[in-house]
């Protein structure tokens, strides 16, 4: 009944296959023939790329410089970053006023860093969230305290980038859940209202919806009724992903065994206790490493919102380059911002592989 | 009988009448009548696809049946989800596969269906889950999860997890089938107690052992009927039909 004791004997070492770098070395690198052609060759490949990039890079680039310094130099010109930063990352947004957008984003990081732990999930942490986007809202539109009115059209850059991508995210997620369960419905309206709106969905890109909600969803609106532009393009992008989250989010519910419905019904849990405690704690988690997926590309896709002539941080950083004192140095602009979404994309999915392993219960 | 009223003590805890159920036109169960009296220990055999499985099933809605009646400590099931739900809450099922929540741990796994469904506070539901833990052996394991437990562990934490429910009836669905030979035993020394307490209990299993042990009644199923039900010694002493002749003869 009890764990059997530990047999009572010399416990061995686990072998070691490698000794040291070399050991490691030849295991990994030069074990083959064939290999060892491959590893000679990327060292090959690496040694005729490193030195060039690192110089264009680090030695022969400026850093915090004019523009016309910069002619002079074979290098890059990263000084174009530090003199239109303002402008590529707060856009429109009415000059001396860029504190609140840049307070409302740091806000927003910080309470997304201090959510990734798990053991502060708790109600008190979603009232914190509620109070603080209120917040963030107030400093964006201003209008109280002393804050000048900023209409939704002036805010760009990254904020609007994370505006969009965040509520992007965080609303489409239970609506996809949603459509999920609606899909797998024993009800036969809600089933077939489900799979026409993903199947329609995902039938169109996602550049047809942004046209479709900025030029012809006004036209059915009654006179005089608007939609904000910018909450029309987020509407568009929260349906567009929420489509794809609920078809990856079917997949784990159909990897789900039968034998857990059962045993769930078999202790008398209703539909919706059975749902939230049993099938979905376990169907989400199956599918967490494809639901990224699409959220990287949610995230990345807000950039798409160019089309409809809102200023993303893309876009304040192309309207900086036309400027003509600046305009020869997209490259090094382009690289910034790609470590940008880099960054973000990159803390998203490590995060995703944390919770995975914390999630794990070895099943 | 009324639907929703009481039983009498004296009543059947289950009674079963003329019910029939089809798989699309498979007519899996054919005019089942049963009575199982409350504290009544039976043990189902038949041959694989008798409909053994399907018969139990059928008593906690797992399975719906087309015609006849099958009412559970004076509840009738129909479509009527209350009512299901009640007969659930009532009726213990321990399956072939255990069928644990892999994501809960041991002690989760007891609680859940007392905190949601009786609505027992928490604190009381874990002294509870212990308290039955703790009957089938296993206590030191509450903080674990079910994919670090043998089998047999498993089996043994799926019955404690039905006791937790304090239910008038226990169903298993061949719960030794699944295990290597030296699990079976621990898990059929933990419903043999609970036979002596006085468990009311359907148990499907080819553990002959265990029947002639415990079973106040065995019956015998094949293409989906009952073909003959008697005390043990009877039934495997001196069966009445060609058929459980036949079947005997092949298990023994
Ligand atoms: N969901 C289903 N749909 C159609 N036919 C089914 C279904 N479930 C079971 N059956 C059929 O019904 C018959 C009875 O199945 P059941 O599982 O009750 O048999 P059993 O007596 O429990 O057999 P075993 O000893 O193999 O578990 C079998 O012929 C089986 O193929
Ligand atoms: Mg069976």
């Amino acid at each position: 009944m009890n764990q059997p004791a530990p047999a009572r004997r010399v416990q061995l070492k686990p072998p070691v296959t490698n000794v040291g770098v070399l050991g490691w070395l030849r295991s990994n690198l030069f074990n083959t023939w064939y290999n060892s052609i491959l590893t000679v060759l990327a060292l090959a490949l690496l040694a005729w790329l490193i030195p060039p990039l690192v110089r264009w890079a680090f030695i022969d680039s400026l850093w915090n410089s004019t523009s016309e310094a910069c002619r002079d130099i074979d290098g890059a010109c990263w000084s174009v970053i530090p003199n239109n930063i303002k402008f590529i990352f707060f856009g429109f947004f009415p000059q001396g006023q860029e504190w609140r957008p840049a307070l409302a984003m740091v806000m927003l990081l910080a309470l997304v860093f201090y959510s990734k732990e798990r053991s502060r999930w708790k109600k008190s942490l979603g009232w914190v969230w509620l109070a603080s986007l209120v917040i963030m809202g107030i400093l964006m539109y201003g209008g109280i305290l002393g804050m000048p009115v900023v209409e939704t059209s002036q805010w760009s850059g990254l904020p609007l980038t994370m505006m969009l991508s965040f509520f992007g995210m965080v609303a489409a997620y239970p609506l996809g859940v949603l459509l999920a369960l609606g899909r797998r419905s024993k009800m036969p309206a809600i089933k077939s209202l489900c799979v026409v709106y993903i199947e329609m969905i995902r039938g169109v890109p996602l550049i047809s919806l942004l046209f479709m909600s900025s030029i012809m969803f006004p036209l059915f609106l009654p006179e005089g009724v608007t939609i904000d532009k910018v909450l029309r393009a987020q509407i568009a992008i929260i349906l567009f992903t929420a489509a794809y989250i609920a078809e990856v989010v079917r997949g784990g519910l159909q990897a789900m065994p039968r034998g857990q419905y059962e045993a769930a019904d078999s202790i008398g849990l209703n539909y919706n206790q059975t749902m939230r405690l049993i099938i979905l704690p376990q169907a989400l988690k199956i599918v967490i490493p494809p639901t990224v997926g699409i959220l990287l590309s949610a995230f990345k896709d807000t950039s798409l919102v160019v089309i409809i002539a809102l200023y993303d941080v893309l876009k304040t950083t192309k309207v900086a380059l036309s400027n003509p004192k600046w305009t020869g140095y997209s490259t090094e602009a382009y690289i910034f911002l790609a470590v940008l979404y880099f960054i973000f994309c990159y803390a998203m999915s490590s995060y995703s592989r944390r919770l995975e392993k914390e999630l794990n219960t070895g099943h | 009988m009324t639907q929703n009223g009481r039983a009498k003590s004296t009543d059947p805890i289950i009674q079963i009448r003329e019910m029939h159920k089809w798989y699309g036109d498979f007519h899996v169960l054919s005019n089942i009548n049963l009575e199982v009296e409350k504290g009544e220990r039976i043990v189902i055999c038949g041959p694989s696809g008798s409909g053994k499985s399907t018969l139990i099933r059928c008593i906690n809605r797992l399975e719906e049946h087309q015609r006849g009646q099958i009412i559970v400590n004076g509840v009738e099931l129909t479509n009527d989800i209350k009512n299901i739900e009640k007969v659930r809450a009532e009726v213990g099922m321990v399956f072939q596969h255990f069928n644990l929540f892999p994501h809960l741990t041991i002690l989760e796994n007891l609680t859940l269906g007392p905190i949601w469904v009786l609505k027992t506070p928490k604190k009381e539901a874990e002294a509870i889950a212990m308290k039955y833990l703790e009957k089938v052996h296993i206590a030191e394991q509450a903080k674990k999860y079910p994919g670090q437990l043998s089998g047999g562990q498993q089996q043994r934490v799926a019955i404690a997890r039905s006791l937790c429910m304090h239910p008038e009836v226990m169903l298993f669905d061949e719960p030794t089938s699944a295990l290597d030979p030296e699990m079976i035993k621990e898990v059929l020394d933990v419903m043999i107690d609970l036979a002596e307490e006085g468990m009311t209990m359907l148990v499907v299993t080819h553990e002959m052992g265990f029947a002639e042990k415990v079973a106040d009644r065995v019956m015998f199923m094949d293409f989906g009927e009952i073909v003959e039900q008697n005390s043990p010694g009877q039934f495997f002493a001196n069966p009445q039909h060609e058929r459980t002749k036949l079947f005997l003869s092949q298990i023994l």
